[in-house]
């Protein structure tokens, strides 16, 4: 079945269709791929196996019954642990919630099952997001598919490494500062950041409400497009969902693959992302890239966004303002775990402050004591305001340089994937991994990555980041199915066909 | 709790000028809550109406009911104050076991409403204007109950139990400017001015405005300064003072414990203050401290309110009249004395009686069934007295006694009929038989038969005591069991005694 | 080094409700400081003609109508409740602070 695994959502899809694959058996050979590696990579904090095969079953019968079904009827998919699901456990990555089985689906997820997409389990992640390497999960790491010692990026470092890993050909992420694109960069896989609104987040656990942004993982461009085809649109019950009509995604995506799509594009390159800090290998992929782009009639300039300097500060500041506000209702009251203190009186007061010391890791602790220092009297206008105002300074670069190009590019993260433990010492040189990825979020703008390569030095995958105006998703689509195409038929195989074995990697386990 | 001392309110007022801020929150009755589908309704089991946004589960996001927004304007508007043009919700961040989402939602720095003012009437014909200096929409808390414990307060209490139904039930909070010049006159002020904000969200219709069911609660400011000072003094804010009678009593409690302490060389503590209705004083609550530090910011779940100038007007041309002038314009009409018609106010029956007026009855006739009969018997059941009885089903009532279909005290038994629902008054006397004998023919034998037994009486009538008649009428009664007009047999009696006298009525 | 105190850190954990360790108000402090003195560059550019952005897209006026939609059921609400007494949350006893 290892050729099942293989394949593309859409290639799935199509089997599915003519009835060549049931979707049981798409879903078993999946289920047995996570039994084969996910002990040693550890994507997925929950498998749903019985209930994804009764879902495949039901959707066989009905598509024998011959029901007319949507695209993805019958594509199994990984569901990042920060959104809610009624059959699976919830935690965001975190001991707080440890066992949570909410009472409700996200609207995502309620749209996935209503397109008949299989949910295969839950993917780990940085508690609450908070992180750029996965290594912040309070349910121990997720090991990078082409080097178990590296980090699968984050906070999205389970849906990736599962897509990466053949575990699932489709996952979602959320993306508050990259975790949907960092993640795809350092595991050679696709992963988009929508506009922000495009997409409900109305069940999928706060990070940064304004920040936040539930997106498609895939190993495709076309494949992401079907995706957020599924997910994406109005959501009542998100107050700042966009009612724009969007155009199809996927239909987007194959206007990209027709012959001189890239003639005449105007592609910009973001000055202040890119040079010194940047690894060698990934600038040297990245100037290739645009070298083929070049090559395809496409027109290179670059833009300046000077504000964008001041973008992870304003980030660092933003964010956990937010969420220092949006993880008080963690609180051992209404759900989660409850922790009585060691020493002194059980009051509600001191019950709910040992849960939360028990309860979040160092990290989301950090945050949130910023996000508080951020917010305080006296302290406001210095940080906060002045970061809202970097914002509209973020948003005024963008309009500036999209008045110029069509699209914007930079390297998705500055290296590739880094070792466990690297940066785990220094946040500030975490935080400063995701200088590309923050300013999509900050101006709303929707951005993703693609895969463009391996760095020479150390033969690990490198990413593409590809921006556009906000709204303009379609743009992304279309662009980014363009350079994958130009890309693969350059080196005449797919990124991930270059991925080491697993299977090996499996019957190699304790070596580490 | 020791009981603190207490300085006479006379002299307190001699030797100190008081000065007053009120906050009153409103919850209004929509059919939803602020933010969220679930129903806002009072006394329903305990967490049927919650969701994963009013329960604040991880994943839930708030959206914003437009009537809330529309009754909030409408308030605001009542109570003359500007719309802003650019409004936003504010997180209000502090943790609490009743606040589901550990912040309230709320406006900080872009209120709704903002700059309005209520003039009201004192007892005395003193006019005060208070000024108001925004009214601001935000999200409730739920209820808790304290368990165990010997008071059942919170303290003492071993736990304590939440139900989430009242989160996120819509407010609005209005929050005066200070008001300086009060004197004597600063309780009555407190419960004149709560009775305004309350007679005037009820009149608009956006709250069900129960005092006693907490969708009016005002927090009361007092702070004292010194005669013939500038500086203003320390302020105590009195939380929670659910009752008209209790804000003036609150108020002047403050005025005159804060005048015993300042006097004797203490000093006013900042501090919230609980109000306790049974003993009637108020006791310490928390200090105000660094731990207010709320951390308000925009709300990022919710997006700004830019409320149209025209939608704006379109609201205004909603608003009913003002009840003050509404109550002046209606004593007028029924031409009630200013007792009578307190009595009508007082007993919260201005709507029935004027529902009544509509219907075709006298006004004199609608006020002595509303606040006599009706009220006594809503008062013997607990229950709202215009929860009794339709105010056309008493207009029929009352068309009947004055057609002498029904002596008063029949009407009270076809009452009886109506409010246990057997059917209209014209129905119950019909189906139970009441109506009185109107026959002149059997009074009159009656009649015969009663002076027969009292030979002198008619002598009596004609000798100008006329009282003496009553001892007949009272055997005719009993005869006709009390089926017969007491008022047609006065005149039959009289008529007899040759000394027939004209408007007499009971 | 931006002047954040051991005092500061435990008062803002107080706010934020975290019982830290001494242990951890140490590091934090630490941490804090670097961090604050590297995100206070935003102070360079957020002059005062400047407007603050809260809301990556420009929206207003987005309301819902008034009706009443179906609630969770009772042990839906309730299905994560660590403590729970009838139909109600039940919580440890609260210090009269309100
Ligand atoms: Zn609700």
């Amino acid at each position: 079945m290892t050729e099942l695994i293989r394949l593309t959502a859409a290639e799935l899809s199509s089997r599915l269709q003519d009835k060549s694959v049931s979707a049981v058996e798409a879903t078993q050979a999946h289920l047995d791929q996570i039994t084969a590696v996910d002990t040693d990579l550890h994507a997925f904090l929950y498998v749903a196996a019985d209930a994804a095969l009764a879902t495949a079953a039901r959707i066989d019968a009905r598509r024998a019954a011959g029901e007319e079904l949507g695209p993805l009827a019958g594509v199994p998919i990984a569901i990042k642990d920060v959104l809610t699901t009624l059959d699976m456990p919830t935690t965001a990555g975190s001991k707080i919630l440890e066992g949570w089985v909410p009472p409700y689906d996200a609207t995502v997820v309620r749209r996935l099952r209503a397109a008949d997409l299989i949910p295969l389990g839950k993917t780990n992640m940085d508690e609450f997001a908070m992180g750029s390497s996965t290594e912040h999960s309070a349910y121990g790491v997720t090991r990078n598919p082409w080097d178990r010692d590296r980090i699968p990026g984050g906070s999205g470092g389970g849906s990736a490494a599962a897509v990466a890993s053949f575990q699932a050909p489709l996952a979602l992420g959320s993306d508050t500062g990259g975790s949907i694109r960092q993640p795809a960069a350092v595991t050679g896989s696709v992963g988009v950041k929508p506009t922000y609104g495009a997409v409900s987040r109305y069940g999928a656990i706060a990070l940064a409400s304004s920040l936040d942004q539930v997106g498609p993982v895939s190993r495709t461009v076309f494949d992401a497009a079907l995706l957020h085809d599924v997910i994406g649109g109005h959501d009542p019950l998100d107050s700042t969902s966009l009612t724009d009509a969007w155009p199809s995604m996927a239909a987007a995506a194959t206007a990209g693959l027709k012959d001189g799509a890239l003639k005449g594009v105007r592609v910009g390159v973001i000055k202040e992302l890119s040079g010194s800090g940047f690894q060698a290998g990934v600038t040297q992929r990245f100037t290739e890239t645009l070298a083929l782009l070049t090559a395809a009639g496409a027109e290179i300039t670059e833009v300046s966004a000077p504000n964008f300097e001041y973008a992870v500060a304003a980030y660092y500041l933003i964010l956990p303002a937010e969420a220092s506000s949006n993880l008080a209702r963690f609180d051992s009251v209404r759900f989660g775990i409850r922790v009585d203190p060691a020493e002194g009186s059980l009051t509600s007061e001191h019950v709910m402050a040992a849960t939360r010391e028990a309860g979040f890791g160092p990290e989301v602790k950090r945050r949130i004591i910023l996000g508080t220092y951020a917010l305080s009297t006296g302290y406001y206008d210095a940080y906060y305001g002045s970061a809202q105002k970097v914002r509209t300074l973020i948003q005024r670069d963008f309009a500036a340089a999209f008045d110029q190009v069509d699209i914007l590019v930079s390297p998705s993260a500055p290296t590739t994937a880094f070792k466990f433990g690297e940066k785990l010492e220094d946040p500030m040189a975490m935080y400063l991994n995701d200088i590309t990825t923050i300013p999509a979020n900050l101006a709303g703008v929707p951005g993703m990555s693609i895969p463009i390569g391996l760095a020479p030095e150390d033969g690990l995958p490198v990413g593409l980041q590809i921006m556009a105006p906000a709204r303009a998703d379609a743009r992304l689509y279309t662009y980014g199915a363009a350079i994958e195409q130009l890309l693969e038929a350059t080196w005449g195989h797919t990124m991930l066909d270059q991925a080491p074995a697993l299977a090996l990697a499996t019957t190699a386990k304790g070596a580490i | 709790m020791a009981k603190p001392e207490l300085m006479d309110y006379d002299k307190a007022l001699e030797l100190f000028e008081p000065v007053l801020g009120f906050e009153v929150h409103v919850e209004l009755n929509t059919k939803t809550k602020m933010f969220c589908g679930c129903a806002n309704e009072f006394g329903s089991g305990a967490n049927t109406n919650t969701c994963p946004t009013c329960l604040g589960l991880p994943g839930g996001l708030p959206q914003v009911n437009h009537k809330a927004i529309e009754s909030s304007i409408r308030l605001g508007l009542a109570l003359g104050c500007e719309i802003a043009e650019h409004s936003r919700f504010a997180r209000k961040n502090y943790f609490y076991p009743d606040t589901a989402k550990n912040f309230q939602t709320s406006q900080y720095d872009d209120p709704i409403c903002h700059d309005g003012s209520l003039t009201i009437e004192l007892e005395s014909g003193r006019l005060v204007t208070v000024e108001i200096e925004r009214a601001h929409m935000e999200d409730d808390a739920g209820k808790l109950t304290h368990m165990g414990g010997s008071t059942g307060r919170i303290q003492g209490a071993d736990y304590s139990l939440v139900d989430y139904n009242r989160g996120g039930v819509p407010l609005v909070e209005i929050v005066t400017q200070m008001i300086e010049g009060a004197e004597h006159d600063a309780p009555e002020i407190g419960r004149t001015y709560v009775a305004g904000i309350r007679e005037i969200a009820k009149a608009l219709g956006v709250s069900n405005a129960r005092m006693e069911e907490g969708n009016v609660r005002c927090d009361a400011n007092v702070s004292l300064r010194p005669r013939g000072s500038k500086v203003l003094g320390t302020r105590t804010e009195t939380k929670n003072v659910n009752s008209l009678r209790s804000v003036e009593r609150a108020v002047r409690y403050e005025i005159q414990r804060q005048a015993a302490v300042l006097h004797a060389g203490g000093t006013i503590t900042q501090e919230t203050r609980h109000w306790h209705e049974d003993t009637g004083i108020t006791s310490a609550g928390r200090p105000k401290s660094d731990a207010d530090d709320y951390r308000y910011f925009p709300e990022p779940d919710l997006v700004p309110m830019a409320p149209s100038r025209e939608w704006v007007e379109e609201l205004r041309l909603t608003l009913p009249e003002p009840p003050a002038a509404r109550r002046k314009r209606l004593q007028a009409d029924w031409g009630f004395a200013n007792l009578e018609f307190q009595d009508v106010v007082n007993s919260d029956l201005m709507d029935a009686v004027e529902a009544t007026v509509a219907a075709g009855a006298s006004a004199q006739s609608a006020r002595k069934w509303w606040t006599g009969e009706i009220a006594r018997l809503a008062n013997a059941a607990g229950v709202a007295a215009d929860s009794l009885v339709q105010p056309a089903q008493l207009a029929a009532l009352i068309a009947l006694v004055e057609a002498g279909t029904l002596t008063d005290r029949l009407a009270r038994q076809v009452l009886e009929g109506v409010i246990a629902g057997e059917g209209t008054p014209a129905e119950v006397v019909a189906s139970r038989g009441l109506a009185v004998v109107s026959d002149d023919g059997a009074l009159i034998a009656a009649i015969d038969e009663a002076l027969s037994k009292q030979p002198d009486v008619l002598a009596k009538i004609r000798d100008g005591k006329l009282q003496a008649a009553g001892a007949v009428i009272g055997a005719v009664m009993k005869a006709m069991r009390g089926q017969a007009d007491a008022a047609r047999v006065r005149e039959l009696v009289l008529e007899r005694a040759g000394t027939a006298e004209s408007g007499s009525v009971e | 080094m931006s002047a954040i105190t051991a005092e500061q850190v435990a008062h803002l954990a107080n706010l934020a409700r975290i019982d830290l360790s001494p242990e951890e108000i140490t590091n934090l402090t630490l941490d804090l400081g670097q961090i604050v003195d590297s995100v206070a560059k935003v102070q360079e550019v957020a002059t005062s003609d400047v407007p603050a952005t809260s809301h990556p897209m420009p929206l207003t006026n987005v309301f819902r109508e008034d009706v009443v939609v179906p609630s969770l059921s009772v042990e839906q609400a309730l299905s994560g409740a660590p403590a729970r007494a009838g139909d109600k949350f039940r919580v440890p006893a609260i210090l009269d602070e309100e």
